[in-house]
Parts: C-alpha cells; structure tokens; sequence
C-alpha cells in the first residue's frame, strides 16, 4: 500500500514542483520510494511501500503504449486471474505488478474493470489522449482518496496533508461535518472536516475532464429478502469456511512477509488460524494489553497464540502512552475523535513495523458481515420489547446486553426503556441508531453560542438520510442497521480513524479477509439467523471459528474493542510535555482562539475528569472529542497558508499542447 | 417544593450534567430524559451526590423517572426521604 496524489490543470501546465510537495508530505504511506510524473497538463505522484513485485513496480506506472498513466494505493488480490483473462484477450505487461493490470484492465472494459476487481484500493489514471482523468475507490472504503480544487486546479490524495501540501488550499473548519462527526461518529461523505475538501465515497469512480466532472457509485450491499431464501445452513458453513480461507489466501499475496493482529476476539482469531493453515512458515502476530482489566484481553489473546504456535508480540499500552501519542493519531486521522481508541492502534502498527513488517491482517469488518455488533441485538431487543412495554423480562434482556457497561445493571425498567428509547416508532428508517445519535445531542452543550446557532437549522440525520440509496427504507430492520454500520461508520472510522490511518503513520498496511467482496455479497443474501440467533452473534461464522480458534474465544461473551477514555489525559504519570501540550489545548485562551468550543463548559467538563468523579460515556465523548478537534485545528489550521479554495467547475476555453510523459 | 433544595438540585444538573450551562430554559417540571440531560451515568451520579448531600440511601426500586426525573420530582423525593430519615425514639 502507497499514497497518491496529483493535480490535473486543464489551463496550462501543471506545477510538478507541487507535486512532489504533496507526494512528499504523505512519505510516511510509502517510505520506500518517492516518484512523480507529469506531461503539463496532470501531474501524478506515488509514495511507494514496496509489496509485489519489488523490482518492477515503480509509479506511475505508464501503459505499454504509454497512453495511460496511474497512480494507485492498495493491492489488486485477483491480480493474477485477471492478467491471464487480459493476456487471452491479447493485452500486453512489461511488469509483474497488481498496478499493470489495473491499467489494462481499465483499457480493456473501461469503469467496468471495477466489476471484476477484489482488492483494496484507491488509484488514478490519466488518459494523456482524452485528457481525463479516472478516479476509483474500493468498494467499503478501506483506502482512502480526497480531493479539492485550488483555483482550477483538481487536486487530489490520499491524505489530506496532500492536498494542503499543494499550497494553495486552505484548511478550514466545516461546521456541518463537525456537526455530523459528533453526532454520528463519522462525517457523511463526500463531505470531511474541512470546507471545500471532500472523498470519493465507498464503492464510487470519478471522471474529471475539461467537460466537468462526473461521479458515480458502482457498487452496494446486494442485500436480499431473506423471506425467499430457502437454504442449508450446514452448506453455508462449509462454503463460509472455504470462502475465507481463499479471502486469507489471496491476502498473503506478497513478496514480504505477512503478519496478524491477534485481538483476543474471535474474528481476528478466525484469520490468524486461516493465515497459518496457509502459510508453512513463521507466523508473526501482534497484540495490545491494558493495565486497566476492564479493556485488557491477555487472557484470549494467549489462548489464540498457544493454539496456533505463533512467534508473538504484546504492546502495553498505559494510560500515558494514549496521552502522549494523541496529537500524532489526530495528525494523522485528519478529523476529530470522539474515543481514544485509535491510539492503541498507532502503537501496534508502530511495534508491526519495528518488528520489520509492512503487512498484517486482522479481523476487521466481520462484525459488520457476519452480524456481530450489539446495535444489532440491541435493536432485535428493542422491537421485540416495544410489542409489550409492560415485560420486565423484555426489559432486563436490555441490560444483558451490555454486562461490561456495569451502570446499566442498576437502573430500573423505566429507565431502560428511556434509555433505548422505547417509544421510538419500530418503523422509522434509523431506529437501530437513535439512541446511539441522541447521544451527540449531549455533547452539543460544549460548543460556542456561535457554532450551536449555526446548527440550529442542520440537521444531520436529514442529511444522512438524503445520502443513501432509495432502496435503504425497504431494508429489514437488521439489515437497515447492518448497512449504516458498513457503508457509514465502518469507512468513517473503524477503517480510517482507527485502521488505515493508524497503520500508514508508520508504513503498515492492513488486509481484511472479511470484507472480501464475495463474502461481503453472500452475507447479504443470508437469511438474519444465520447472523443472529436469538441474541447469539455471528451464529453461523461461530459455527465455523470452532473448528479454529480456542473454545475460550469462540465462548466468551462479545467485548468490543474500547481503550482507557478520557482519564488518561489526566494520569499522573504523563510526562512534562504532553502535559503542557494538553493543558494548552484547553485553555480558555486556546479556546477562545478556535472559537468552536465554549470555554466555561469545557472547563467544567475538565474539573469533573481532574477531580477523578465519576464521568458518563457522553463526558468521556465530549472531552475527547474537544482535544482533538482543538489539535485537529491547531496542527491543520492555523499554519496552514491562506488562499482560496473553490469548488468552481473548469474553465473549458483553453487546452495546452499535449506533451509526452516525463518521469523524473 | 423547598426551593433551598430545588436551587441544591438544580446546581448540580447544571455544573455536573450541562457542563455549566445555564439559559433559564430548563423549568421545574421538565424532563430530564427528554431534554437530553441524564444518560445512565446521569442518573446514577444524580443518586450519588442526592446520597452525599442529603444524607439518605436510595433503594433499586426508587430509580424511577417518577422519583428523579425533574428538579421538582427529585425535590420532593427528597423531602419524602428526609422526613423517613428521622426516626422519633
């Protein structure tokens, strides 16, 4: 996996030299090599972490003919399939890199070559002839690609340091995706923290030519009605079984060695037993430890080891470490965090690259495939209730939901019932996540008189809701949840904030055999039982994990993955720096500079955390959502120079000469 | 109503739960579910300063909004409560 960038100016000639600054300032994606090329008019640029094909692979990377021209983040899996099928058809390679082939590809069948695509990936391509310019990004968003104009200039990368790089950009707060971000958890695409920069979303291509630009989504969950399906479950297993074991297969796909994360959960415990049944040598894998046995998973994460025999390492990661890396992670997640979870993260992909890899696999993604997440018991719990109020079984079911939320074992049914939102009408579209949101309408309290009458009139559920597809309203209730979970927060930020971003800040990449597209297509058409039965998670892939993973893992109830929350930026412990660093981002002065934020709530909500009293998960939210959007904008704002950024169509009137392609 | 303790209560709600916020909107009477106030922790920090301040415990079956759901709901409780407090040998 790589970073990318490029700037296309269809007015005259491109600025190579911005080029290479916008490559440069996303080195760390690609330390391996730096490489820019341009014919004028488009300028493309690659930082290269060296995967497949170590001697050839070298990007841009030019068509035979040399007509096309791209620049590509992530891995092709079906790489070799398909170069057979293009040779069959007569298509010719110079190198034996994943990249030739997706330029061939794209030659051969056009935007429909993504069709035909399993992988991870993030890529442009320049057709020096037409002067267009292609843009695709991977089908769940596991790669991440951005893009903005400065003047009429189409810029884009795979960070947004990139495209700040440019010079011409500047970086200020967009108010409506602060909005969704602590409301959701996530910005709602295309839109990010910043104004005027944007993503591709998940599953979309884009053409940009002097005629304008043209987006389109190509892909989305085939989500079936399960009333039709008339199927063996025992064959489901075995075929589930065999899927992800091709799915780990290909993803061992490299010419360095692959590693694992090993988490103590079961899914990360279902790929790192498939990657050793594939693999007859060394398999390295990685853990975290806490102090704290509340978010500690040691135990687990020994019982996969011993099972598998693996060469292992453990990170331990102390409530200091969290603090002392935090500026960094929000440095490199590029949008505010509402939880510290990211950070252990940081730490292990740093340990994974120390150790002298570049490639790890983990288990993300099969709690949004395979039905794993409490929202979806929480909403089975919820329905089922809501048809008699009155049962106070139906209610305790609630509370068993969540055993390591201790709280919650207190309260009485009518609170309950408040809490989850009992009165919700079942129907409505987004009844899986309203409790989850009307959480964010807490964490509103901590910003400015200014930036809440800005969002007097926003409303970001509306603006959610007018994103997705008309087909989502005709969901079943799980897979309504199971598809904001995938397409929204998964991309948002399990795969971003916590999974690219964190493994890229030191030259990690992540491949995730669960959001492999023929599984991610075939759970869609399982019937619900198969994810859910009853209130037991991931019935049918538990099915198949014990046949894997230790019977511990398989048994024990589901602990998501949380890290050590607001305290830590309040430990004793914390060396003189992060401390200065921190108390300098609440400042009333700090505050007040930024202006988002109302300083005499945040200082309450500080006082509460110094005095060690008892803090709710919407203050643990809003404080880490205060410091690192406060850092957010103190490491992307402020130093960032000031020009104008529009999002103005092109100028069609003037085309430069068409030079050849250079690489320098 | 004993405003003494209502004007306690309300303090707490608005430095503990509103992070401070205060714009004379929130009356007596309204709801502090509905108005976004008390989460689970919400209710059970609410219990614990009511157990601090007033000297009383509150039982599992007394955790209803009936009890604690409103500055004039949680002040009455409190009376109630103190008045059982005092036992007359």
């Amino acid at each position: 996996m790589c970073g990318i960038a490029g700037i296309v100016n269809f007015d005259g000639l491109d600025d190579r030299a911005a080029a290479g600054r916008m490559i440069a300032a996303q080195r760390h994606r690609g330390p391996d090599a730096l490489r820019t090329g341009s014919d004028g008019v488009a300028g493309l640029g690659h930082a290269r972490l060296s995967i497949i094909d170590l001697a050839g692979g070298q990007q841009p990377l030019g068509s035979v003919d040399r007509r096309w021209w791209i620049t590509f983040n992530g891995e092709l899996f079906n790489y070799r399939e398909l170069r057979e099928e293009l040779e069959a058809l007569g298509r010719r390679f110079a190198t034996s890199s994943d990249t030739e082939v997706i330029v061939n590809a794209y030659c051969e069948w056009g935007e429909r070559c993504l069709d035909r695509f399993n992988g991870d990936w993030a890529f442009a391509i320049w057709d020096t002839v037409q002067r267009e310019l292609f843009l695709a990004r991977d089908r769940v968003g596991v790669r991440p690609l951005y893009y903005t104009w400065a003047e009429k200039k189409f810029l884009f990368a795979s960070e947004i340091k990139g495209l700040l790089a440019h010079g011409g950009v500047e970086a200020r707060v967009n108010l409506a995706a602060l909005h969704d971000i602590f409301t959701l958890w996530a910005p709602t695409p295309p839109e990010t923290v910043f104004e005027g920069i944007f993503e591709i979303p998940p599953a979309h291509w884009m053409r940009v030519s002097p005629r304008g630009v043209h987006v389109q989504r190509y892909w989305d969950i085939p989500f079936a009605d399960e009333s039709i399906v008339d199927r063996s479950r025992a064959d489901d297993a075995r075929w589930l079984e065999a899927m992800l074991q091709e799915a780990t297969r290909l993803r061992l796909r490299a010419d360095v060695p692959v590693g694992a994360y090993v988490s103590g959960g079961l899914d990360s415990a279902v790929v790192a037993a498939l990657a050793r049944r594939a693999t007859t040598g060394e398999l390295r894998t990685f853990s975290i430890s806490f102090a704290d046995p509340e978010f500690d998973e040691s135990r687990w994460q020994a019982d996969v080891v011993q099972s598998l025999g693996c060469r292992h390492e453990t990170v331990r990661c102390e409530a200091r470490d969290i603090a002392r890396v935090f500026s960094q992670v929000v440095r490199h997640a590029e949008r505010p965090i509402l939880r510290t979870a990211p950070a252990p993260m940081y730490l292990l992909a740093e340990r994974v690259r120390q150790a002298g890899l570049k490639v790890v696999l983990t288990g993300e993604g099969a709690d949004e495939v395979c039905g794993g997440y409490d929202i979806f018991k929480e909403t089975k719990v919820r329905s089922f209730w809501a048809r008699q109020p009155e049962s106070p079984l139906r209610a305790r079911l609630l509370a068993r939901l969540y055993p390591y939320q201790p709280r919650l074992q207190r309260q009485s049914d009518a609170y309950l019932q408040a809490f989850f939102q009992l009165g919700t009408d079942s129907s409505d579209p987004f009844f899986s996540h309203r409790p989850r949101w009307s959480l964010g309408e807490r964490l509103l309290r901590v910003f400015s008189p200014d930036v809440r009458a800005a969002w007097a009139n926003d409303n970001v559920i509306e603006r959610l809701a007018s994103r997705l597809p008309s087909s989502f309203r005709g969901l079943s209730p799980l897979h309504r949840a199971q598809y904001l979970e995938t397409t929204h927060l998964l991309p948002g930020y399990i795969l971003s904030s916590q999974g690219d971003r964190m493994a890229m800040a030191h030259g990690v990449e992540g491949r995730f055999p669960f959001l492999d597209v023929h599984l991610l297509e075939a759970a869609a058409a399982w019937p619900a039982r198969w994810k859910l039965s009853g209130l037991n998670e991931k019935s049918l892939l538990k099915e198949v994990a014990r046949q894997l993973a230790p019977a511990s893992v398989v048994e024990r109830p589901k602990q998501p993955y949380r890290a050590p929350d607001g305290a830590v930026f309040f430990a004793k412990d914390l060396d003189a720096e992060t401390r200065d660093t921190i108390d300098h981002l609440l400042s009333p002065g700090q505050l007040e500079s930024t202006g988002l934020f109302h300083a005499p709530a945040v200082e309450r909500l500080v006082t509460k955390f110094r005095r060690g009293a008892t803090t709710s998960v919407a203050d643990q939210m809003a404080l880490v959502g205060v410091l690192s959007t406060q850092s957010l904008v103190e490491q992307f704002c402020a130093s960032t120079p000031r020009a104008s950024c529009s999002a103005s169509p092109f100028d069609c009137s003037s085309h430069p000469q068409l030079e050849p392609v250079r690489e320098y | 109503m004993n405003t003494e303790v209502a004007r306690e209560i309300r303090r707490f709600i608005r430095d503990e739960l509103m992070f401070g916020e205060d714009d004379g909107s929130l009356t007596a009477h309204d709801s502090l579910l509905s108005r976004g106030i008390v989460d689970s922790t919400g209710v059970l920090e609410l219990v614990t300063f009511l157990e601090t301040t007033f000297k009383f415990h509150v039982e599992d079956d007394e955790l209803v909004p009936a009890n604690l759901d409103s500055i004039e709901n949680i002040a009455r409780f409190v009376e109630r409560k103190c008045r059982a407090c005092f036992v007359a040998n």
